[in-house]
């Protein structure tokens, strides 16, 4: 498990470079507020987006319509405004990186 | 007392035979020699189901975990109203334990926990002895207070509260369908909190639907003892007036008492004869929580440390989902609780290693509620946890409702129901 976390942290720092003291799974666990509609690391079982394995950056270009209002939205318009620009980059990253 | 040795036995067992958990196998030969770290969940709902699948995946199985469940199956308290509306079966809401067992190798203990020592790190059950552990989980949810509204105790089986599925939502169902054309089906909401805030007014709109269909000169009466619609009020209103005089809500209608004979509900200035009488007594945290000497809030909800969700002055013991004093604006909800178990679980293997809880939890919630069979209603909110504060506080500007009650977010309610319950099940 330290093994896993050590890994975790260098994967994070290495991508957004955040070097300052942040949780080691911090994007894991942000991740995991999705997992509610999208299931389980992002793997859907239907009815809802899979966010598994999808590109980072077609991720964040989804999120951002939704904010702007040019993709239509009964509910992720109200959600995304939730989270900050650093928590989606975490959580784009962190989906795309899922098999 | 639990045995380790078997218990890893069989979870080693498990995951071979499913491939679940690659690198589990070899975890556990390499760890054998030194302690493992035990918790124990009591409660398999929202909450405690998801912290037992959550500490085994992200933990990749180096940590034992016993869940303490008194049912032998999973039933979903969202999606129950739909089966006392007569839309969906009790089956269609009732899941197995067996995939925590099998396939995330959880020990699953069917029995009720009676008490714990935070000092010997114990927790007794009814049937299975007292059980150890390093860290306990709490996730009681509720438990009723028939006793504060008069002639009600020991009446559930005439008087149904069908607040925790299973068994009362059948029965529930069942005197619906017995009732006549031109009966009274009069409900009873206690003041708030109280779990699932849209909840009765969701149940309300789906009697209505069922019989406006099947009974038409039937009525469905709210009694609420709040003053006015405590969630989705606009909206829940817009669909009240839907169902024209087929239902009637009336706030300020506190319950006196109930007479079960006659099914008669005083209230302070009028009596109504029901022909189904439906009423959610005042609640607070489950049993477990409530009698044991945690810090309770209003002498019914837990107070938490909101990094870790532990008991206020009782480190290594954490409680999860409706049994907390919610911080402001969380509601008591399964997607709640769900996202507690994550923050849970998350600190528990932090604090196992030798790390600090994550200091920036986020936790976000989505009710939907069904007006009809088809059209849904949401809200929803974030929450970022507020170092100052010390708790976490909804988003300004981030949430909210459904701009009108839609079939689109009906389909969305039921795919949310399946992703959910795979995400603490499956």
């Amino acid at each position: 498990m330290k093994l896993n976390i050590a890994i975790a942290a260098f994967g994070i720092a290495g991508l957004v470079g955040a070097a300052h003291a942040q949780d080691p799974n911090l994007a894991r666990n942000l991740a995991a507020t999705c997992a509610n509609c999208h299931g389980t690391n992002g793997k859907s079982l239907g009815g809802m987006e899979s966010l598994a394995g999808e590109p980072k950056e077609k991720l964040l270009q989804k999120l951002a319509d939704y904010r702007s209002g040019d993709k239509p939205a009964t509910i992720m318009h109200q959600i995304v405004v939730g989270y900050t620009d650093e928590q989606l980059d975490l959580i784009t990253t962190w989906f795309a990186a899922q098999k | 007392m639990l045995n380790r040795r078997d218990f890893l036995k069989s979870a080693a067992v498990a995951a071979a035979g499913t491939g679940a958990l690659p690198g589990f196998i070899g975890h556990a030969m390499a760890t054998t020699t030194k302690a493992r770290h035990h918790v124990v969940i009591v409660g398999g709902g929202y909450g405690g189901a998801t912290a037992a699948k959550y500490l085994r995946m992200w933990g990749n199985g180096a940590v034992d975990v016993t869940l303490i469940e008194r049912n032998t199956t999973f039933v979903s308290c969202p999606i129950s109203n739909l089966v006392i509306g007569g839309v969906k079966r009790i089956e269609d809401i009732t899941i197995s334990y067996d995939n925590l067992k099998s396939k995330w190798g959880v020990k699953l203990i069917t029995d009720e926990a009676t008490a714990i020592d935070v000092d010997k790190k114990t927790v007794t059950t009814a049937k299975h002895g007292t059980i150890a552990w390093d860290r306990l989980v709490l996730s009681p949810g509720i438990d009723l207070l028939p006793g504060r509204i008069g002639g009600l105790e020991g009446k559930e089986d005439r008087i149904p509260h069908a607040w925790k599925a299973g068994p009362q939502t059948v029965l529930l169902r069942k005197q619906l369908e017995a009732m006549p054309d031109g009966g009274v089906f009069a409900m009873h909401i206690p003041r708030a909190p109280y779990r699932c805030p849209p909840g009765p007014y969701e149940r309300a709109c789906l009697v209505a639907n069922y019989l406006r269909e099947a009974k038409p000169k039937s009525k469905v009466l709210v009694l609420d003892a709040n003053g006015e619609i405590q969630s989705k009020k606009a909206l829940f209103t817009q669909a009240f007036e839907r169902y024209g005089a087929l239902l009637e809500y009336v706030p300020n209608s506190a319950l006196q008492s109930v007479d079960a004979d006659t099914l008669t509900a005083e209230l302070e200035f009028d009596s109504i004869k029901a022909d189904v009488l439906n009423v959610i007594p005042p609640m607070r945290a489950g049993n477990i929580a409530a009698t044991t000497g945690l810090p309770l809030i209003n002498d019914a909800w837990v107070d938490v440390d909101w990094l870790t969700l532990e008991a206020k002055g009782m480190p290594g013991v954490h409680v999860l989902g409706d049994a907390l004093f919610p911080a402001p604006a969380m509601p008591k909800s399964g997607h709640m609780a769900n996202q507690h178990a994550k923050v849970a679980a998350a600190a528990i293997l932090n604090l196992f290693e030798g790390l600090p809880p994550n200091p920036t939890p986020v936790v976000m919630n989505t009710c939907y509620s069904f007006v009809d069979a088809r059209n849904v209603i949401h809200v929803a909110s974030v929450h970022q946890f507020d170092s100052a504060k010390k708790q976490p506080m909804p988003v300004a500007g981030a949430g909210g409702v459904s701009a009108m009650a839609n079939d689109l977010e009906g389909k969305a309610a039921l795919a949310w129901a399946r992703n959910i319950w795979a995400d603490m099940l499956a």
